[in-house]
């Protein structure tokens, strides 16, 4: 999918993340902003990373400021703000790209 | 055949805002019944999309411990229901709360659109449950009618902010601007042998108040009531569980009435009271609710 305008979804709240997605040159440029980064950095790099694959998302600008979400929070919040960069809030493909 | 989670416990129904990843992450640890993830009214309405997202991957990736996930979906006055009933059945919600109901013809909607929604996502035809949402005065007039017009229908909720409104009244607190609706709803769901549940109680500070309200409609005879918040759990719990006393007197009751009968005997005293075979249901219904409620030791 392509990001066509700049989106975001989520908030700042405790077990929360806001996702930022807008429109990229060369690939994904992922940056990520969490208190826990040392523990699960990794973690939630991979998590979005594999959410933008199953989007088929291939290029974008992607920020994740983190308060702690649960990895499913993490992958709804980046669903949503691929979604609405589309345009899209219907007909969405639950169990399909959405999983 | 029925579905068999149709009848289940349902003592404390506990809403939550589905836009609050923090709230839907860990409700089952406080032990209520079931669950109300709520799309509608909670959630703002430039948010019902992220809602969603949040609400499929809970359904899927949460265990909730054997506590029913029950979805409130937005009204059908609203361009939000559909997209709200494909996510819920994709995400394997048990049942799908109806809000604002008003007649037997808005469950047949919502119905036709979870049958497609199963057949769609490859879910069993038939496996997800649906109860309805009285919150108008026609829809409390047409109470009986809703109850009867589904087999996937669990039961019927009243909504007391909605109701009181249409009513042109407000919530008092004594209850009695919500007196012919507890009792027309509870009436017809008895007559339809379905569930019927209590409005929510919003005052936290007032627990003593809330407590009243539950004792008032268990004696009145409802199932259970919608919560908001989790401290209302264990009152509700204590007030519909019976007590040791009541469980050691239905069993006393079951008993004799069968060595009676058999002995041809049709009205007897146990414990100083009158007992006929009028008493028999209501002895079986204690005990069947004090099995559900993991309470009896006995035999029965």
């Amino acid at each position: 999918m392509e990001i066509k305008k700049a989106a975001m979804a989520g908030t700042l709240e405790s077990s929360d993340a806001q996702v930022t997605v807008e429109p990229g040159e060369n690939g994904i440029q992922l940056s990520i902003e969490s208190s826990v980064i040392h523990q699960f950095g990794r973690q939630i790099k991979a998590t979005v990373e594999e959410t933008l694959e199953r989007l088929e998302v291939t290029n974008a600008k992607v920020t994740v400021v983190d308060k702690g979400a649960l990895d499913c929070t993490l992958k709804a919040r980046v669903e949503c703000a691929v979604y609405r960069s589309n345009g899209i809030a219907e007909n969405i493909p639950w169990g399909g790209a959405v999983r | 055949m029925s579905h068999p989670n149709k009848k289940r416990l349902r003592r404390s129904m506990m809403f939550l805002n589905c836009q609050k990843p923090g709230l839907i992450k860990d409700p089952y640890i406080y032990r209520p019944d079931s669950i109300m993830l709520d799309l509608e009214d909670a959630v703002a309405e430039n948010q019902k999309d992220a809602a969603r997202y949040s609400l499929f991957h809970a359904l899927r990736e949460i265990d909730y411990r054997g506590v029913e996930r029950v979805v409130r979906i937005n009204g059908l006055d609203t361009a939000h229901w559909k997209e709200d009933i494909r996510v819920c059945v994709a995400g394997g919600a048990d049942t799908i709360r109806i809000a604002k109901t008003e007649s037997a013809r808005d469950v047949h909607t919502v119905e036709e659109h979870v049958l497609a929604a199963e057949r769609e996502f490859g879910r069993p035809e038939g496996s997800t449950l649906l109860m309805a949402a009285l919150e108008s005065c026609r829809g409390v007039l047409h109470a009986l009618e809703v109850c009867e017009s589904s087999e996937r229908l669990i039961g019927i909720a009243l909504s007391g902010g909605d109701y009181t409104k249409d009513l042109q009244t407000v919530i008092t607190g004594t209850g009695v601007e919500l007196q012919g609706a507890r009792q027309q709803m509870i009436i017809a769901a008895r007559a339809a042998g379905v569930q019927c549940w209590d409005t929510v109680f919003t005052n936290l500070d007032a627990m003593d108040v809330f407590e009243e309200e539950v004792r008032m409609i268990k004696m009145m005879g409802f199932d259970g009531k919608s919560l908001v918040n989790p401290r209302q759990i264990d009152v509700v719990h204590k007030i519909f569980t019976p007590s040791q006393k009541e469980i050691i007197f239905a069993e006393k009751v079951v008993r004799e009435i069968d060595e009676k009968k058999a002995m041809g005997i049709g009205v007897f005293t146990v414990d100083g009271k009158m007992i006929d075979i009028a008493f028999y249901d209501g002895a079986k219904r204690t005990i069947d609710l004090a099995k559900a409620s993991g309470v009896y030791e006995g035999d029965l």
